[in-house]
């Protein structure tokens, strides 16, 4: 009997003083977090893809709270609305920002631009690019071996086999930009998703001389200038020899589209043009 | 026993194909293609102008920076233009196209080819002319010569040590230089001592060179402080830090320079060339290059102008076998793959090696065995497949931790994994990446 | 012309392949494989067989219908763990229990990790050890060397030197008297005892050694610092009291020492990856397997202080890093 009791003692005691220095280490250590930090977190979605520049969903919930002026701060998967809530929660002003999307410029597929070498190393374009310009003429184009696809973490990206280049799925591109980083060469870029999904872009970097860019693909931008002329906004500037739209000012006219004589301007969920522009095009075609 | 580096070391297969045939002079080039950037650090800055006549020898870009190299014309004749060209990687660079027109000299270079010993410059006088004559280093690294001659402050030489090694297979130009310049070379190396003020200096030659040791060992005899070295063969014994290691036994620090262990290094052929430049003048506009395969018909090394396209020289040996998969500006380990063979010969080419395609390409990868031969043939002591794991999952911190920047590149680790693993491809990477880092960071 | 292929140096390769260290050590294997059968006969023969045929059939089903991918059996991994598993058996094992233990070798010891490469424990010891624990009496049975030719399942059994040993010095039988129940030197060199079936023959497993030196499968540091260590550890506890503790050589050849140093102790995939990493290992398996002979309740230890130190690979991996270059500098007066 009183090996029970002494047992039960013993046991109680122990527990007792293990349950004070829990306690007062609890109290010792702890530290002060706001409580807004985590209801922030809670709206944000979860993702933890470092779109918006911060290790994770919790660090950017922080910055959020520590920052004054979020309007900088932007997270890419939740977009505006998600923003708004979370200006909301914290009282702050959230920028509006107009979603976004990743396109790839460079439309050169095997037909166009054709291989000049096998390139034989790593299968990725980031030891490729270092290496060298890449196994065609255009030492600006898409190198095909997936860098970008392997950042996307939300699947939103495929290497279409037959062109080898890779394919952006726009509704589930969250616009993080994992793959701008990821891609050496640069040809991933975030433009303004549009209205109704609509935009125009040159798909194409290529800062090689017309002739030079032209012999090693048949797409490429070869900076005629065409389309800064046609352009009635002044959306379109040329610098070394390659056009650029800038999408805070194209009002998605499509004139430049109808120019480019490589049809190295792309437009994106456009509806199909009217009867004649559609001749034209195809009678155009076999002179290319 | 002979002596070699301590730690790692391959035997990759020697192949020295053209290791008997003499150096042949090529023919000049209708036209030239000058590079403006041919050495390691800011690419030179033409002096001519389209339509200017220039003279064989007349400088036609200057250095640009501190570390940068004068270019001079390797014939004589008209600038073409001044314009892109692909380079071996397939970018576009700077080029200065030279229409060849005779090879008229300028009249201060001594062309005769009497022996010149006597030294009469000071040793500044010495490093200036090397840098005016735009000598890098011909070894492959193409680092400017003169900058490698004057020890930051506070360090001292005390050893001049002299690559003969030439350990990358199928590469014989070294050795044919060793063998047909013996006298000129010395005369180089009395002239390094001088500029370094040492006393002493040693000629490392792996020991499948026995008729150069025996040369060599014959010339020195005539001149105060150099000997030769015979050294165990042993891939990658023509690393700088590993030839001071089996020369002296010393071993420079992690992400030091040799200058460290009061060491400088010089190639055989950088020897040759300052002896031309500060004895008779004449700047670098030359090389002895190897052209060789298992498929050529005629491997040779031959005496090219800079500037010369490689498929004159490919021609010279015998024409491009139609099985070629694979050419190679510089030997089967360090070398780099060109895209094309409408590139011009550079200060850094070495050698040309043309490989059939059945050699051309890799074995598919398997996982890692973790065998640990890769660990056993790294001559830093370093762990490749770890590196390679690091770079390609981008964990840099660990990577520099683990040391990822004192690679040497030397590749012994893919050569030996039997797993056929890309590791050094992925180790570069993970080099470039924490050197951009680690220069973020004191900047 | 055709196309060029471009590739990043080094633009050679040994020749080496998984295939040619995997089929060396494979050829390393044969003289014990011929040693067994000399001394075990049938026995030696179907056990082997059939360890290595299942070990082969589970890689290839697993590799098929499991994990979907390309079986690749031919490769030789699977057929060393066969071997090894089977040359850490009585050669007198019922058909299933091998059949278990290559199961539980590839299934749990490789396969489930995600194949070669990434195993953590030998697959072979796996298999040796989960056998050894659920079967211990017919694990513990050992053939008698050359008597048993003929038979297999109804071998004529005894006890292995080790055993004898163990038992002997537990009821206070004094080392000369035990000394006589042993086999002498000479019989234990060439594999005249009984105990697994790949393990008896010390001759035929240091041909294997120097077979797969010459050939740089393996490098010396293990097996080496394994034997070294066993050896100097017994040879201390011999020195302190000959009568209470056997002579290191007797440790060196019984058991499945020599196996467990030349063969298993290497797996490429199991072992650290430095070579002072590799000593540090080699002790520690040395140190175990004595502490476990001499001290513990089992007659032999070599498995389990391999699969103890296999468990310690990565930390040593993480710690023991090889001599790094530049190091030892000595910084020169001009
Ligand atoms: S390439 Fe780098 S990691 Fe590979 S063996 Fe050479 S020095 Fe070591
Ligand atoms: S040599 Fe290859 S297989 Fe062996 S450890 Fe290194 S990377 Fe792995």
């Amino acid at each position: 009997m009183s090996v029970v009791m002494i047992t039960i003692a013993t046991l109680v005691v122990l527990g007792a003083t293990a349950a004070v220095i829990l306690y007062a280490a609890a109290q010792k250590f702890k530290v002060y977090e706001d409580p807004r930090i985590d209801q922030v977190e809670a709206v944000l979605p979860a993702a933890n893809c470092g779109g918006c520049g911060f290790p994770g969903c919790r660090a950017f919930a922080e910055a959020l709270v520590k920052a004054d002026d979020i309007s900088t701060l932007l997270c890419p998967v939740g977009g505006a609305a998600v923003m708004a809530q979370a200006a909301g929660i914290l009282g702050k002003e959230a920028a509006a920002t107009a979603p976004m999307v990743a396109v790839v410029r460079c439309n050169g597929n095997c037909d166009v631009r054709p291989k000049t070498n096998n390139y034989d190393g790593a299968s990725s374009c980031a030891i490729a690019a270092s290496l060298y310009g890449g196994d065609t003429g255009c030492s600006f184009g898409c190198l095909g071996l997936g860098d970008c696809v392997d950042a996307c973490q939300f699947d939103a990206m495929y290497m279409d086999e037959k062109t080898g280049l890779p394919v952006i799925i726009e509704d589930k591109c969250v616009a993080c930009g994992a793959c701008v980083k990821a891609c050496p060469k640069i040809i991933i870029q975030l433009r303004k998703k549009g209205p109704k999904s609509r935009r125009i872009f040159v798909s194409c970097v290529n800062k090689d001389k017309g002739g030079v860019a032209r012999k090693a693909c048949e797409v490429a931008c070869i900076g005629c200038g065409k389309c800064e002329k046609v352009c009635p906004h002044g959306a379109i500037t040329i610098t070394n020899n390659l056009a650029y739209i800038d999408d805070e000012k194209c009002k998605l006219c499509r004139k430049c589209v109808e120019v480019c004589p490589t049809n190295a301007i792309h437009e994106i969920n456009f509806p199909p043009r009217k009867e004649k522009t559609t001749e034209e095009k195809t009678e155009e075609a076999p002179a290319n | 026993m002979l002596k070699t580096f301590s730690i790692g070391g391959i035997h990759p297969a020697e192949n020295k194909l053209s290791a008997q045939n003499p150096i042949a002079t090529l023919d000049l080039p209708a036209q030239a293609i000058v590079m403006l950037a041919q050495h390691i650090g800011a690419p030179a800055e033409p002096v001519v102008q389209k339509g200017d006549i220039v003279k064989t020898g007349q400088l036609i870009a200057k250095a640009s920076g501190f570390v940068s190299a004068n270019i001079h014309a390797p014939v004589s004749g008209t600038i073409e233009k001044i314009d892109d060209v692909a380079d071996a990687s397939g970018y576009k660079r700077k080029a200065i196209f030279i229409k060849t027109d005779g090879d008229e000299w300028l009249e201060t270079i001594d062309r005769t080819p009497d022996l010149k010993k006597e030294i009469s410059l000071s040793p500044a006088e010495i490093i200036q002319r090397i840098a005016d004559a735009g000598i890098v280093g011909m070894g492959g690294a193409t680092f400017p010569t003169h900058i490698k001659l004057a020890p930051p402050p506070g360090k001292k030489c005390d050893i001049l040590i002299i690559n003969g090694v030439e350990c990358e297979p199928y590469l014989t130009a070294d050795h044919r230089v060793m063998l047909e310049k013996g006298d000129e070379i010395m005369v180089g190396i009395a002239i390094l001592m001088k500029a370094l003020s040492v006393n002493k200096a040693i000629i490392g030659i792996e020991n499948n060179k026995p008729d150069a040791i025996a040369h060599l060992n014959k010339m020195a005899q005539a001149y105060q402080g150099i000997s030769i070295m015979p050294l165990k063969v042993q891939y990658p014994q023509g690393g700088e830090k590993q030839l001071i290691d089996a020369c002296i036994g010393r071993q420079v620090p992690s992400g030091k320079l040799p200058i460290e262990v009061g060491a400088v290094v010089q190639n055989i052929g950088t020897a040759l060339a300052i002896y031309e430049a500060v004895q008779k003048n004449k700047p670098l506009i030359e090389r002895v290059i190897t052209v060789t395969g298992k498929s050529v018909s005629t491997p040779g090394n031959y005496l090219a102008r800079i500037g010369t396209p490689m498929l004159s020289l490919i021609e010279a040996s015998g024409g491009l076998p139609v099985d070629t998969g694979k050419i190679i500006g510089g030997g089967p380990m360090m070398g780099k793959a060109l895209t094309s063979i409408d590139i011009p010969v550079t200060k850094g080419s070495s050698g040309l090696l043309i490989m059939p395609d059945r050699e051309a390409t890799r074995q598919p990868m398997q996982n890692c065995i973790r065998c640990a031969k890769c660990v056993s043939a790294c001559p830093m002591g370093l762990e490749p497949y770890l590196l390679m794991v690091l770079s390609q999952k981008g964990i840099w911190d660990r990577a520099e931790e683990e040391k990822v920047m004192d690679c040497i590149e030397c590749g012994s680790c893919s050569f030996t994994c039997p797993s056929q693993r890309p590791l050094l491809d992925h180790i570069r990477l993970g080099k470039n990446k924490v050197g951009q880092i680690m220069r973020s960071r004191t900047k | 012309m055709n196309k060029l292929t471009v590739s990043p140096s080094p633009h050679v390769h040994s020749g080496d392949s998984v295939k040619k260290n995997m089929y060396g050590v494979i050829i390393a294997l044969m003289p014990a494989l011929l040693a067994s059968l000399w001394f075990f006969g049938v026995g030696a023969l179907v056990v082997t067989l059939t360890s290595v045929a299942a070990c082969l059939l589970f890689e290839f089903l697993i590799q098929k219908y499991l994990l979907n991918r390309a079986p690749s059996i031919l490769d030789g991994s699977a057929i060393i763990t066969g071997l090894l598993l089977a040359f850490n058996l009585p050669s007198n094992l019922p058909i299933a229990l091998i059949i278990i233990g290559a199961a539980v070798s590839i299934g749990i010891g490789k396969m489930a990790f995600g194949g070669l490469g990434n195993n953590p424990f030998n697959p072979a010891l796996v298999g040796r050890v989960f056998l050894l624990i659920s079967f211990p009496v017919q694990m513990t049975s050992w053939p008698l060397p050359i008597a048993s030719r003929m038979s297999y399942v109804d071998a004529l059994t005894g006890a292995t030197p080790l055993a004898v040993l163990k038992e002997g010095v537990k009821s206070g039988q004094s080392m000369a008297e035990l000394t006589e129940k042993i086999p002498s030197s000479i019989n234990l060199f060439l594999g005249n005892m009984g105990g697994s079936l790949g393990e008896v023959a010390a001759i035929a497993l240091i041909i294997g050694l120097a077979y797969m030196l010459i050939r740089r499968i393996i490098t010396w540091h293990i097996p080496v610092s394994v034997i070294a260590t066993v050896l100097i550890f017994t040879g201390i506890l011999h020195l302190v009291d000959p009568q209470q503790y056997v002579s290191p050589l007797f440790h060196l050849l019984t058991g499945g020492l020599l196996l467990g140093a030349i063969f298993m102790a290497t797996d490429y995939v199991t072992s650290p990856m430095s070579h002072p990493g590799m000593i540090v290992f080699g002790v520690g398996i040395g140190v175990i397997t004595v502490l476990i002979r001499v001290f513990g309740a089992y007659p032999e230890g070599v498995s389990f202080a391999i699969l103890i130190m296999n468990a310690f690979t990565p930390l040593i991996n993480k710690y023991i890093k090889p001599k790094a270059f530049g190091e030892v500098a000595k910084p020169v007066k001009a």
